[in-house]
């Protein structure tokens, strides 16, 4: 292993491209993960999140540029040689092996660390039944890891979602991984499984040393967690610093509240508003319960676009537009 | 030289033939992401429905047989000279014979879409793959049943008595085989234009382009399917009764070689692309024809097989397709 | 695939831990211990199950050729024979995810390869032991057919599922075609193997036990061991022993990744599956089977000749697979006695009890098992596409459910977060 261009790093990404015909899905990215962090990747949908991901990954190979995990370039490698190196993950839309019960699902996360062939398995000679023991030990307790052991003999698909969510990270752990890449967690968990997700998320590097990288969201999970934020728009990096800098940076908050981002802080604010009168915050209905809410979305994304020098995160994560304070409401 | 041309011209014949029921494998390939393994057994259907028609306007026996059980087609007694021996007569019956083939194999193209395939329009392509194959198994058996394992093609006395084209004093043409190459040329010719110049034949573009998003742009996609599901077969049928009047025979099993051979010729021209697939049946035609002649008669299919295979595995887009990036 | 330890990444307390013993990393993180394991094991009343049965398919033979069903025995090995071709595709489709519509390739290939090494091996190994040659013939034959499905997996790794299905369909093609044609005089054409002159070896004890194995009981009854008998049994034997090899196989590190595989390649590739390897190894362990069960066929015949390795008969070793259902050994069986025995039961009734044209009928059945092969194919898929007897998810007895060894409090978190999540806000 070539430690010596690491600088430390145990990921770094040099000016990573990835080119679909003429969309520039991922734009000269670079990027430094410090090995036992915890680190966010945001930005609005479609701004290239998972398919820096899948760069990572090798699911795609970058056109321009490389990524180096431990000095070692993955481009062009194997999706399974990168997992054997140590870089494991989860996906989007979860992609669990729905016919196989979740003790199946994790002990295929095994199949990286163990090697025992179909010779082995004909004769079932005593190093192969040890194995295969220690596959499913190991698995129950990756299992246990993340609270699924009771569920260790149900099929993944009958699963409640964040469960599956939970089972996905419990797989990908079971490969040992040294990074492990999480794209969007959080993402349809209600507010208490998505409290139990930041714990989890904290028990694996603290209690596994394992650098985390995650896509997310859901801003809240992203500012308790995230020690170095990096923030995609359009495939190219527009920002990256402590969650305090980027809260205040002026182009994450244009790029979030000119796209889609705009209504997920808008409820953040009411929650915040909610919580400070003491009232019971009702979440927003999109179809328009608490009327004008689609129109205060607007207001807030062209206030802010107008004027972002007046906008800031508060340390929630929430959104504080100056001009919109006296308003609303 | 004078043998080359001669494969040529075979080449160019069976070209067209493959032309013919590669476009259906395309249609649907572009529109539904399947390979209709039953299309192969719209060929042979199409050929034993062209068998009946033929014997109906042309076989003395058969007219017998028919007008005994319905008394009012005994016309058919005193029109079989006609449509057998004058040229007008000829040509009338060529046009209701690959008409009603047509338009049958069509219709049961239709059906064994509208109950075979339509059900599994979300599962895996694979189930669809299976669903297919059982499909095609089931029409080859239901034929070998009910109506018999190989039927001899009668010839019509008008093209027997015709005489071979003689080209440059040396090439000979079989009547047969123009027939077969320009029909095929002039029926490529329509396709291509109602595919693009039509309302119709935009539709099923912007299908196979995306089908959801046609669906939302006001398209019926139900219908533009089932419409290539009528397209296909009935050009499958047409090229079904050529062969049988080209080689004298059909039989419940002979849509496998074609088929796959026309699925070659699909993938060579980058399936879903219809000129590729016009483009690819030709060239495999040809490339048959070669093989066969300089060759080995008996390695001719090995050799179109072996062609598919290299071409899936080296250029799976083949000459005028694109390659897709799976989206994860 | 290297073993690594990762404890370089864990924290102070997790190497506290590790000094408990040695194993995997996650042993040492966790601790714990270990009692027997349950996967591959049936249970009490699935064995009695299976135990009957076993006792009726070894009398079966005795009372019917004691009884003088000649033909009927032959169907059973027919039966047999594509059981065993069956459970080969079983991997490559039901296990692995991947279509073949070519299994008759290496079904031929088998059978050619057995009549081709039969004879120099019979003759290697003397008049004495000549008997002794099947075994080998077999294995060696399972290989060839093994090594060709290696060679055929090498180009078709990266296509797509349907077009895997058309490149195997013309494998399939160019191999009978093949054969026809005697390529280098090895095939003897449409004539077939053994040549003129050659003459097969005898398989282990059929001579004798043909001249010292008689059961009489009256008038009825007279048994020897025939022909009919001696590969009845024989591919039970080999049958018995693919089951429990191909069931070890599915039931371990890559059964896994096979299953993994088919249910999601993406997924499996980044979970650290080499998806390359893992259809490369169901297409070989695939192969063999086919292999061994064209040798099996080939020797039950006394010789092979082109015309059975057709693509029609590749269908019907699919179907089945398919109507069966897909990854289940059980479904394979069962899929198996009813789609080839429905027409030979026929063919056998016909012939006995409605006098002549038995054979007649019997063909005319076939066609129209064969129109209802089809139409169960298309409905099954409509349906029920995990087929008769669908696949079983595989449960583990656990281990226990110890303490999580890691760090104080860490398995009361976990347990908290466990049977659900919806009492776990902090």
């Amino acid at each position: 292993m070539a430690k010596t261009e690491t600088q430390g790093y145990l990921m770094q990404a040099i000016d990573a491209t990835i080119q679909f015909g003429g969309l520039r899905a991922v734009d000269s990215v670079n990027m430094n993960i410090t090995a036992g962090t915890i680190v966010a990747l945001i930005g609005p949908n479609g701004a290239g999140k998972t398919t820096f991901f899948n760069l990572l990954t090798g699911i795609y190979t970058p056109t321009e540029g490389e990524i180096l995990f431990e000095g070692r370039s993955v481009s062009g490698k194997k999706s399974h040689v990168i997992a054997d190196w140590g870089i494991s993950r989860t996906f989007q839309n979860i992609r669990l092996f729905k016919n196989m019960t979740a003790l199946e699902n994790v002990m295929v996360g095994r199949h990286v660390r163990t090697s025992s062939g179909p010779f082995a398995a004909t004769f079932r000679t005593p190093s192969f039944k040890r194995e295969e023991k220690q596959i499913q030990e190991d698995s129950e307790r990756w299992l246990e890891f993340v609270g699924l052991i009771e569920h260790a003999n149900d099929l993944a698909s009958s699963l409640p979602y964040g469960a599956q969510r939970r089972l996905e990270i419990a797989r990908a752990l079971a490969t040992e991984p040294k990074l492990i890449c999480l794209d969007e967690p959080a993402a349809g968990m209600n507010e208490s499984e998505s409290a139990d997700l930041d714990e989890l998320i904290l028990r694996i590097r603290d209690e596994l040393g394992i650098t985390v990288f995650l896509i997310e969201h859901d801003m809240k999970v992203v500012m308790n967690l995230a020690e170095y934020i990096y923030v995609l728009d359009f495939g190219k990096l527009i920002a990256e610093g402590v969650p305090a800098e980027i809260q205040s940076n002026p182009a994450v908050i244009a790029a979030y509240l000119g796209e889609g981002g705009a209504e997920a802080l808008v409820e953040e604010r009411r929650k915040k508003k909610a919580a400070e009168r003491g009232e019971e915050y009702k979440p927003l209905d999109t179809h328009g319960a608490p009327a004008g809410t689609m129109a205060e979305a607007v207001q807030t994304s062209d206030t802010a676009a107008a004027a972002p020098a007046t906008a800031v995160m508060d340390s929630d994560g929430v959104v504080m537009v100056a001009a919109d304070e006296n308003k609303g409401e | 030289m004078e043998f080359f041309l001669q494969l040529l011209v075979d080449g160019l014949t069976v070209g067209g033939l493959y032309a013919l029921i590669a476009l259906g494998f395309t249609m649907v390939y572009g529109i539904l992401l399947m390979i209709n393994f039953a299309h192969a057994e719209m060929f042979m259907t199409g050929g034993f429905i062209g068998y009946g028609m033929l014997n109906l306007f042309g076989n003395y026996t058969t007219i017998g047989i028919v007008s005994d059980a319905l008394p009012f087609m005994s016309f058919l007694k005193s029109t079989q000279p006609f449509f057998t021996t004058t040229a007008l007569g000829f040509i009338i019956m060529m046009i209701l014979v690959f008409g009603t083939s047509a338009v049958l194999t069509g219709c049961l193209g239709m059906l064994i879409e509208r109950f075979a395939y339509r059900p599994l329009r979300n599962s895996p392509r694979l189930c669809a793959l299976i669903s297919a194959l059982g499909m095609s198994l089931f029409l080859q058996n239901f034929v070998l049943t009910f109506v018999g394992h190989r039927m001899v093609f009668p010839t019509p006395e008008f093209l027997a008595n015709l005489d071979a084209i003689n080209v440059f004093g040396y090439i000979f043409i079989a009547p047969i085989d123009m027939i077969i190459f320009c029909s095929a040329l002039v029926l490529l010719f329509v396709l291509d234009r109602f595919v693009n110049k039509t309302k119709l034949g935009k539709a099923m573009r912007a299908t196979a382009q995306d089908k959801d998003a046609a669906g939302l742009m006001g398209i019926n996609i139900n219908s533009v399917i089932a419409l290539t599901f009528f397209i296909g077969p009935a050009l499958g049928a047409v090229a079904g009764t050529f062969f049988g009047m080209k080689y004298g025979i059909v039989t419940f099993n002979m849509g496998l070689f074609p088929g796959i051979k026309a699925f070659t010729a699909a993938v060579l021209g980058g399936i879903g692309n219809l000129r590729g697939a016009m483009l690819g049946g030709f060239l495999i035609g040809i490339l048959e024809a070669m093989a066969s002649g300089f060759v080995s008669i008996s390695y001719r299919d090995v050799i179109t097989f072996a062609v598919l295979i290299l071409i899936l595995i080296f250029r799976p887009g083949g000459l005028l397709g694109e390659s897709v990036v799976e989206k994860v | 695939m290297t073993k690594k330890n990762t404890s370089t990444n864990t924290t102070a307390s997790m190497e506290d831990a590790a000094v408990k013993g040695k194993g995997s990393a996650a042993e040492t993180l966790f601790g714990g211990k270990a009692k027997p394991m349950f996967t591959g094991k049936l249970s009490p009343v699935k064995m009695a199950l299976v135990g009957l049965l076993m006792v009726v398919l070894l009398l079966l033979p005795i009372y019917l050729q004691g009884m003088g069903e000649v033909l009927l025995l032959a169907s059973f090995v027919l039966i047999g024979l594509y059981i065993l071709l069956a459970l080969g595709l079983n991997i490559i489709i039901g296990y692995a995810g991947m279509l073949d519509f070519g299994r008759m390739a290496f079904y031929a290939v088998g059978a050619y390869a057995a009549m081709i090494l039969a004879i120099p091996l019979a003759n290697l190994m003397g008049d004495n032991l000549s008997q002794f040659a099947f075994p080998f013939v077999l294995i060696g034959s399972g290989i060839v057919a093994a090594f060709v499905g290696y060679l055929l997996s090498l180009p078709v790794m990266r296509l797509r599922g349907d077009y895997l299905a058309i490149v195997t369909l013309g494998f399939g093609e160019i191999v009978r075609i093949t054969i026809q044609n005697n390529p280098f005089n090895i095939t003897n054409g449409l004539l077939g193997l053994p040549r003129s002159g050659d003459v097969l070896p005898w398989p282990p004890f059929f001579e004798w036990l043909r001249e010292n194995v008689v059961l009489v009981m009256g008038n009825e009854f007279y048994f020897t061991v025939t022909r009919n008998v001696y590969w009845y049994y024989m591919i039970l034997l080999v049958l018995i022993i693919a089951i429990i090899v191909v069931r070890r196989q599915d039931n371990s590190r890559l059964g896994r990744s096979w299953a993994a595989m088919r249910e999601d390649e993406v997924a499996a590739t980044a979970m650290g599956v080499n998806v390359t390897k893992a259809k490369t190894w169901a297409f070989v362990l695939g192969a063999f089977w086919g292999g061994a069960a064209g040798a099996c066929f080939g020797f039950f015949q006394g010789s092979v000749s082109p015309e059975p390795f057709t693509f029609l008969n590749s269908v019907i070793v699919l179907a089945i697979v398919v109507i069966g259902g897909m990854g289940s050994i059980p479904g394979v069986l069962l899929g198996g006695v009813i789609i080839m025995g429905f027409p030979e039961l026929v063919r056998w009734f016909a012939m006995n009890h409605l006098g002549g044209g038995g054979g007649d009928i019997g063909g005319q059945v076939a066609n129209m098992r064969n129109l209802l092969l089809g139409l169960f194919m298309v409905i099954m898929m409509a349906v029920r596409t995990e087929g008769i007897i669908p696949m079983k998810p595989k449960l583990h007895k656990l281990y226990g459910k110890g303490k999580f060894g890691g760090t104080d409090g860490a398995a009361d978190k976990a347990a908290e977060a466990a049977p659900s999540s919806k009492g776990g806000a902090n």
